[in-house]
């Protein structure tokens, strides 16, 4: 469906904001890109077209851009696409068989080639194999619209499916409260913010598994002095740094 | 145990509010802006130089000469990007990093902006990592709103614009030059060397692109000096570094350590392999960099040594596979990985990898033989040196080191009529989980 004058009115004024940003016009476009998938869901011909005379290029220019990157849907995608990790570590730890039964789970009300992407009847949910998502020492992982579903087994697999579906709430381990549709989270990567930053941990348990051993054995880097004279060092690096006030500040 | 972790990048991450600016500040966040700017940038240079830090995005050159090599007094603009696209299979350090202390990274592209005399930095974040982009914005507004970002940054009158710039999903875009052609709105694509993004970068202006980890480790550099930094690590590899430990490892996670750590040692922390197996095959930084056995435990993890083993220290990301693992496998969707992920601009990179994945495919399924081992080495051979980038020069490394290893192994497929090797064994479920 074409955009109607309102939407945009709406995206021309997102547009100018974030080709502002850049020393060069042309770098805004794949935040542009986002920006129109978070219209729609995917990048349409409307989208192609309003991105192409917002940077004075060829449409033809545009969708060379557009098919290059995994992250652009040139069909409309699910509410919410859940991606398996598929690549060796992840899929050797156990996503190949979470991507197996998540889609023979998802099958009997799904359409798909079963290969690249299954998506259920209701729009509600898509599947997909995603490459390695920087999260190895959580494997397998899931991502949902792009946020960390650590630690997954079959069985969790299942259920964030089912509960995606029917509407049940979901937390992402590392990430907001809530978490956003398809469309909201293609808005965020287009630069505008939802407020959910100060949301989650800091870090997840691996992250911290090391600092911990470290803290348990008295272990840190040498002081800034006695490098020169080889001592391995005992004191806490961030000596001059007050305790830590608790979790205050942390939201926002 | 004589093994000692080393956290200095990792030593707040487990504070609830290491992420805002007021519990970096707490922890002495931006002391070493400060300092950076009572000292001439060329001074900054030179104490970097002098640290000796080495990129730790994987390729290892001195950070500090590659800051050097920005022409000063031209007309033309300097940029900075922070190549913050981590997709490495296996690497898993800068997102954590950037999760728990954007501000970290942040200060020291400051630093380095003010060092190599640039205007603009653009933080170039993989788009997948939706939490990730969120703590990055929000940190870089927290920034400006403090005055550590804009006009005149505390009074020095020096100014810098920083942009969190959220790619699409595509791994060539770690690859420097394509990082480069992809932030000026086109297909990640690499470009030809020279002109180096030093002299020819973004928009054909003096570049420097580092790593997350490499400029993240500039303000602690700045604040405990380039000595300190120098007397962790190795003869020729300085410093600390963050040791990703993932797969068949009893405690997977982040390990922060001096260059030079053997595997052994970090596994005795990590508590070793996962009950009743042992260790198999591994790779010292990402798939891209050939893998290695039980026979490389004590080999130091420095750019020298694992390199006179004939792999690569990469971004130190260590996937541990043990005894249930087939290699065939890990290998083919290595190599699938690779064929995905080229860019096509080459044709030794587009089609070597297609024929690849074919060929490994056939030996998987028993049907091989072994002469598909010689022509997977040829096809590798073939494409190393004849691609314009790294993605095509990592391609055939993990086939090519895993002929090297268990090429007995992979021939008893064709003898067996396909996997000798139970899928469900490798899995974090088997016998119950970890």
């Amino acid at each position: 469906m074409p955009f109607s004058d309102e939407t945009v009115a709406r995206l021309r004024a997102d547009a100018a904001e974030i080709i502002g940003r850049y020393p060069r016009a042309r770098s805004a476009l794949l935040p542009l890109l986002h920006l129109v998938q978070s219209e729609e869901g995917y990048v349409s011909d409307d989208g192609i077209k309003f991105c192409a005379q917002m940077l004075d290029c060829t449409e033809t220019e545009v969708v060379g851009v557009a098919s290059f990157y995994t992250m652009y849907k040139r069909s409309p995608a699910a509410e919410y696409q859940v991606g398996v990790c598929t690549n060796t570590l992840c899929a050797i730890m156990g996503g190949d068989q979470i991507y197996a039964e998540l889609a023979s789970h998802l099958g009997a009300d799904a359409h798909g080639d079963g290969h690249h992407t299954i998506m259920t009847d209701d729009g509600k949910v898509g599947l997909d194999r995603v490459e390695c998502n920087a999260a190895c020492d959580y494997a397998p992982v899931i991502m949902v619209n792009w946020e960390f579903f650590d630690n997954m087994t079959p069985d969790s697999a299942r259920q964030l499916v089912d509960d995606l579906r029917a509407g049940t709430k979901v937390t992402p381990t590392r990430g907001p409260g809530r978490l956003c549709t398809w469309k909201e989270a293609s808005r965020i990567l287009a630069g505008f913010g939802d407020g959910q930053a100060g949301d989650g941990p800091s870090a997840g348990p691996a992250s911290l598994v090391g600092l911990q051993i470290a803290k348990e054995n008295g272990w840190s880097a040498p002081p800034p002095q006695a490098s020169a004279g080889g001592s391995g060092g005992s004191s806490p690096r961030a000596s001059t740094a007050p305790e830590p006030t608790g979790n205050s500040g942390a939201k926002k | 145990m004589t093994a000692t972790l080393t956290p200095v990048l990792t030593a707040h991450w487990d504070e609830p509010d290491s992420f805002t600016l007021a519990g970096y500040e707490r922890t002495g966040g931006y002391q070493a802006l400060r300092k950076a700017l009572a000292m001439s940038p060329d001074d900054v240079i030179a104490t970097v130089k002098n640290s000796v830090l080495r990129g730790r995005g994987g390729a290892g050159f001195p950070t500090g000469v590659k800051w050097s090599f920005i022409p000063q007094g031209d007309s033309k603009p300097h940029y900075l990007t922070v190549n913050a696209d981590e997709s490495e299979p296996g690497t898993c350090k800068d997102i954590p990093l950037m999760m728990a202390t954007p501000h970290t990274l942040i200060e020291g592209a400051i630093i380095t902006c003010y060092a190599i005399r640039a205007g603009h930095a653009f933080i170039y974040v993989r788009g997948e990592v939706l939490h990730v982009v969120r703590r990055l914005q929000y940190a870089v507004a927290e920034a400006y709103e403090k005055g550590y970002l804009g006009k005149n940054i505390l009074g020095s009158g020096f100014d810098l614009d920083v942009i969190v710039h959220a790619g699409a999903g595509a791994y060539i875009c770690g690859e420097e030059t394509a990082l480069l052609t992809s932030l000026e709105g086109y297909r990640g694509l690499p470009r030809n060397r020279p002109p180096f993004p030093a002299v020819e970068g973004l928009y054909a202006c003096p570049t420097v692109i580092n790593n997350v980890e490499s400029i993240s480790s500039v303000p602690s550099i700045m604040t405990d000096g380039a000595e300190w930094f120098a007397g962790m690590g190795t003869e020729k590899s300085k410093g600390y570094g963050i040791f990703s430990l993932s797969g068949h490892v009893t405690k997977p996670g982040q390990y922060e350590a001096p260059l030079g750590i053997t595997l052994r040692e970090l596994l005795d922390i990590a508590g070793g392999i996962r009950a009743g197996r042992r260790l198999k095959f591994w790779t010292p930084g990402g798939s891209s960099t050939p893998i290695l056995t039980d026979e490389h435990l004590d080999m130091p993890l420095d750019f020298e040594s694992v390199a006179a083993a004939g792999s690569l220290l990469g971004t130190r990301a260590l996937q541990i596979f043990d005894d249930s693992t087939c290699v065939l496998r890990a290998a083919l969707r290595w190599t699938e990985f690779y064929q995905h992920e080229s860019c096509g601009k080459c044709t030794p990179c587009r089609e070597g990898t297609y024929w690849m994945v074919r060929t490994i495919e056939r030996l998987e399924q028993g049907k091989g033989t072994e002469e598909d081992l010689e022509k997977l080495l040829d096809v590798g051979d073939n494409i190393i040196g004849r691609a314009f980038c790294a993605l095509g020069d990592a391609a055939p490394a993990p086939i090519m080191s895993a002929i090297k290893y268990f090429r007995d192994e992979i021939l008893q497929h064709q003898k067996e009529g396909g996997c000798p090797f139970d899928p469900a064994a490798s899995t974090v479920w088997a016998n119950g989980g970890r």
